[in-house]
This record gives C-alpha cells, structure tokens and sequence, in this order.
C-alpha cells in the first residue's frame, strides 16, 4: 500500500462518421475524377482549393466551382526525417504546401521523384494521378507531386500566398 | 452597467444530420441574416465571439473554421468559448462593457450527428474516477431524474412538461419534434433508461444560431424595440455528481437571484431532459403565469453549443416584437445541469 500509483490506464474510443457537405463532396468526387476542381469567392474573386463553400475573408457563399490546372508551385516544405510506425515513404522525404495554378490558397501535398535536398521555394510541380481505375473521392488519388523541370516560378507570384 | 441589447436574431432549423452541409455551410447562412435584421453592416460589427466544441466533429480548431462564415479579413477583434454560444453572449456583453466596443455578432454551432453525442458528452465527466466507467449524457441525467422522483414528485410531471413542448413546437418551424401526444400516451411508452424515456430526452441536432448586440444609443438606432440585457450571470456546480443535490439546482438559483428574476412574462429555459424543467422553475421561482418554452425548448431541438444561445434568442424576439415586456432565458453545461447561466431582458 506504501507504492503511490503514478499511472492508470483508461482507455477510450469515439467513433465518429465525417460528413464533408456541399463544397468537399464536389471537390472530392472531382478528385475520382481526375479533377482538381476549387470554389470562386464572387466578391474578391479569390479562388479557394479544397473548397470549404465560403470565402475565409468576404464571408459570403463560394458558388461558382472552378476547374484548375494539376500543375503549382511550391510555397514552402518541410523534409521529414523522423521514422514513425506505420511510416508508407522512404525518410527523407518531402511534405510540401503547393500553390496550384490559379488557386489562392495552398495545398499540401508529398513530393517525389527528385532528392529531398532539391526541394525549394518556387519549384514547379505536376500531379502524379494514379490510374485511372484506381481513383477514388479522395486526396489520395494523387499519389504525390513530381518536379515538371520547368524554370522556378518568380517569388512575386507566390509570395503573398506563402 | 452599459446598456446593452439584443438587436436581432438567426437560427438553421434543426435536423437530426445534415449530410449535406458542412459546419461553414450551415453557419453561414445563419450569420449573414442575423447581421441583415440587425440594420448593422459586417464591417461595423466590433467584436464577434463564438461557442463550439472540437468533441462534436471529433477534429480540432472548429471556431477557427467557423470563422470562414464571418469574413475575418481585415483582421477582426474575435474570441471563443468551448461552450455554448450563450457563454460567448456572457464574453461579448462584458466586453462591451469596456466602452470602446459598441456591436458585437456572438454565434454558436454544432453538427452532432458526425460522433456518438452521449459517448462524446462522457468525456466531460471526471476523467478518472467516471469517465472510464463510459456513463452517458443519458445514464447520468437518469441517475438525476431517478433522485429527483424520490425527492417526491412523478412520472407524470416529466410526460407533462414533454406533451408541453411537442405542442409547442408546432409552432415553431426550426423545431426537430412536434406533435401532440397526450400524457398516457408518453407514459405508456417503454423506458430507454429508467425513469427516462426516449421523449424525455433530447433529439440530436446539427445547426446553428446567431445574434448581433449593440449597445446604448446604436441599439435604439437600429432596432425599434431593443431587448435590453437587464441582468446576466453564470454560476457552476462541483462536477461530482455525488457532490452535490442534484435534486435542485443551486448555480441556477444563485444566477437567478444576481441576474434578478422577476415579474417575467416569458421563460426559455435549456432544460435537455424533460425533469429538468420543473427543477430549473423552481430554482428560478417562476410561477405558473410565465410561459415557458413557447419555442419547444431544448426538448424539442437541441443543438449543442447553440441551444442555449437560442433560449436568448428566443426571449429577444419576443421582446422586440412586442408579445413579451420582460424574460429570461437560460442556459446549461455540463453533466446535470452543472453550470447555468441566466439572462433577463426586458423591452422598452
């Protein structure tokens, strides 16, 4: 009786069913698809991918739906180098915020196919869809982004989505 | 004291799931009419303040994604309570009572139907000595009704309070339940969790609701008939269900007396659990000339983090359409009912 008790273990589990609404069920099957498909903002005209259904600055409705490009530039990254169980990459390897082609607002996504140690800012990327058939509503069905060998892209037209 | 009023209103109608939107999109239509009836343009609001929970949805940051429906560009003065949008309503009051602030919009929302909602509502519970033994929103609000009936009261009066509501709510179109079930045949019903049955507790709920304040002179502008904020306040319990009577509710009654109830018309109480009700009359020693939850109250629709926000609501449109001169609303938190705030508004 004299041991103190320094842990005890309560286990608990919630369980819970995401429902994505309007916008993310559309970008979502867009993405089944082969789609990368944003949201326009009809006051300031900012383009928001993935698309939440509002604009974060005007706080009125995004209605119209925009179908853009796979291809961005990369505003900024991390290279991961720690192992973790249940780790699918190779470490290094990197996580990137990509902005993509006429879109206002990031995406985060993995690039592959080049050294970690190559990644920079203003890097050119291109989607690596996977087959066809394999595609699903999900983020997934980009495996990852991969260097499009083009010139980097110039700072003034990133850097205010940084 | 600044006076401070509640110049206008906005709730989503209740649903069980609303699969087809997501918290923004339920929210922003909700925000954008509550700041239309209130006469004030959004960018003269001064200061917004929201209640959610990140359990609901079961991911983290949820007001930061709520505010995606208010337009938070330039940069706004904004905060947040992990509480029912009538605590943000408390915030938003006392910071108005600084002086420098003269509007606020003060929202609460919450899509329940994503998680299990009496298994999440556990996790409020003593994390060591209760919440490992998972009892339920359900269980413990029957363990309350149980002690309540052995104070010497009966079945009779919870199929009572919930007949009331579902009458009520027929009239009300953002109500989840109406009808007109007669006492014997709620009683004849079989127990969910004894005493409780299925219609003495609430319906799950996805929604949302807002309302704009102004104070003094802005809110005499803008509205014709301000319900003014004449007395709030909020008080709590010890969490231990074994701590204390659960038979009253003694914070109520203390937010009751500091907030001073009397000579109301009208009374919207957030009693999710139909025994509730006559607990919380009592606590706040209203008679049988108030009229009570003529919205349905929490019984009727019930989303969490909004519901109580609504009961204010509910009262400032009653006020300022001029079928009531004087209410109060309440609000809970917390396991049995636990915390409670009270809010008495009165038009002009």
């Amino acid at each position: 009786m004299s041991e103190p008790v320094t842990v005890i273990d309560t286990p608990m589990r919630l369980d819970y069913r995401f429902t994505p609404g309007r916008a993310q069920s559309r970008f979502l099957h867009g993405m089944g698809e082969g789609k990368l498909l944003g949201q326009r903002c009809p006051q300031c005209g900012s383009v928001y991918l993935p698309p939440r259904g509002s604009c974060a600055k005007c706080g009125v409705a995004t209605d119209e739906e925009v179908e853009l490009p796979d291809t961005g530039t990369v505003t900024t990254f991390c290279v991961v180098n720690v192992p973790f169980y249940g780790q699918k990459l190779k470490i290094p390897y990197v996580s990137a915020t990509i902005l993509i082609d006429g879109a206002d607002i990031g995406l985060m996504h993995l690039i592959q196919e080049c050294e970690a140690s190559d990644v920079h800012m203003g890097m050119r990327v291109q989607a690596k869809w996977l087959p066809e058939g394999d595609r699903g509503p999900t983020m997934e069905s980009i495996e990852y982004f991969r260097p499009t060998g083009e010139a980097d892209a110039p700072t003034e037209s990133y850097e205010e989505h940084v | 004291m600044r006076d401070v009023a509640v110049v206008s209103f906005a709730e989503a109608p209740s649903a069980r799931a609303r699969d087809d939107a997501n918290e923004v999109e339920i929210l922003l239509p909700v925000v954008d009419e509550a700041i239309k009836r209130s006469g004030i343009g959004r960018k003269e609001i001064d200061f917004t303040c929201s209640g959610s929970c990140d359990y609901l949805a079961g991911a983290p940051f949820a007001f930061v994604s709520g505010l995606d429906a208010v337009g938070a560009w330039p940069p706004i003065r904004e905060s947040h309570v992990e509480m029912d949008g009538a605590w943000a309503m408390y915030e938003a009051w006392v910071r108005m009572q600084h002086g420098d602030v003269d509007t606020a919009l003060v929202y609460g929302f919450g899509k329940s139907s994503l998680g299990d909602l009496p298994h999440v509502l556990t996790l409020q519970l003593d994390p060591y000595y209760v919440a490992p033994l998972w009892p339920d929103a359900i269980d413990t609000a029957a363990l309350q009704a149980r002690a309540w009936l052995e104070a010497g009261h009966d079945e009779r009066e919870m199929a009572e309070v919930v007949a009331r509501s579902r009458a009520a709510a027929a009239s009300n179109s953002n109500a989840q339940l109406a009808g007109s079930p007669t006492v014997d045949e709620l009683l004849a019903e079989p127990y969910l969790a004894n005493p409780l049955r299925r219609h003495d507790c609430p319906p799950v709920s996805d929604g949302a609701a807002a309302v704009v304040l102004a104070a003094g002179d802005k809110a005499r502008e803008v509205c014709e008939r301000p319900a003014w904020i004449r007395g709030i306040d909020h008080r709590i319990e010890a969490p231990a269900l074994g701590g204390r009577d659960l038979t009253v509710s003694a914070s109520s009654r203390k937010a009751g007396e500091e907030a001073g109830v009397d000579g109301v018309d009208v009374a919207e109480l957030h009693a999710p659990f139909s025994h509730q009700e006559p607990i919380l009359r009592d606590a706040l020693g209203l008679g049988d000339d108030v009229d009570v939850n003529p919205s349905g109250g929490a019984l009727a629709a019930n989303v969490m983090m909004a519901a109580g926000l609504v009961r204010i609501g509910e009262v400032a449109k009653r006020i300022t359409d001029g079928t009531a001169g004087r209410g109060v609303a309440h609000a809970t938190s917390g396991a049995c009912l636990q915390q409670n705030l009270v809010c008495v508004m009165e038009g002009d």
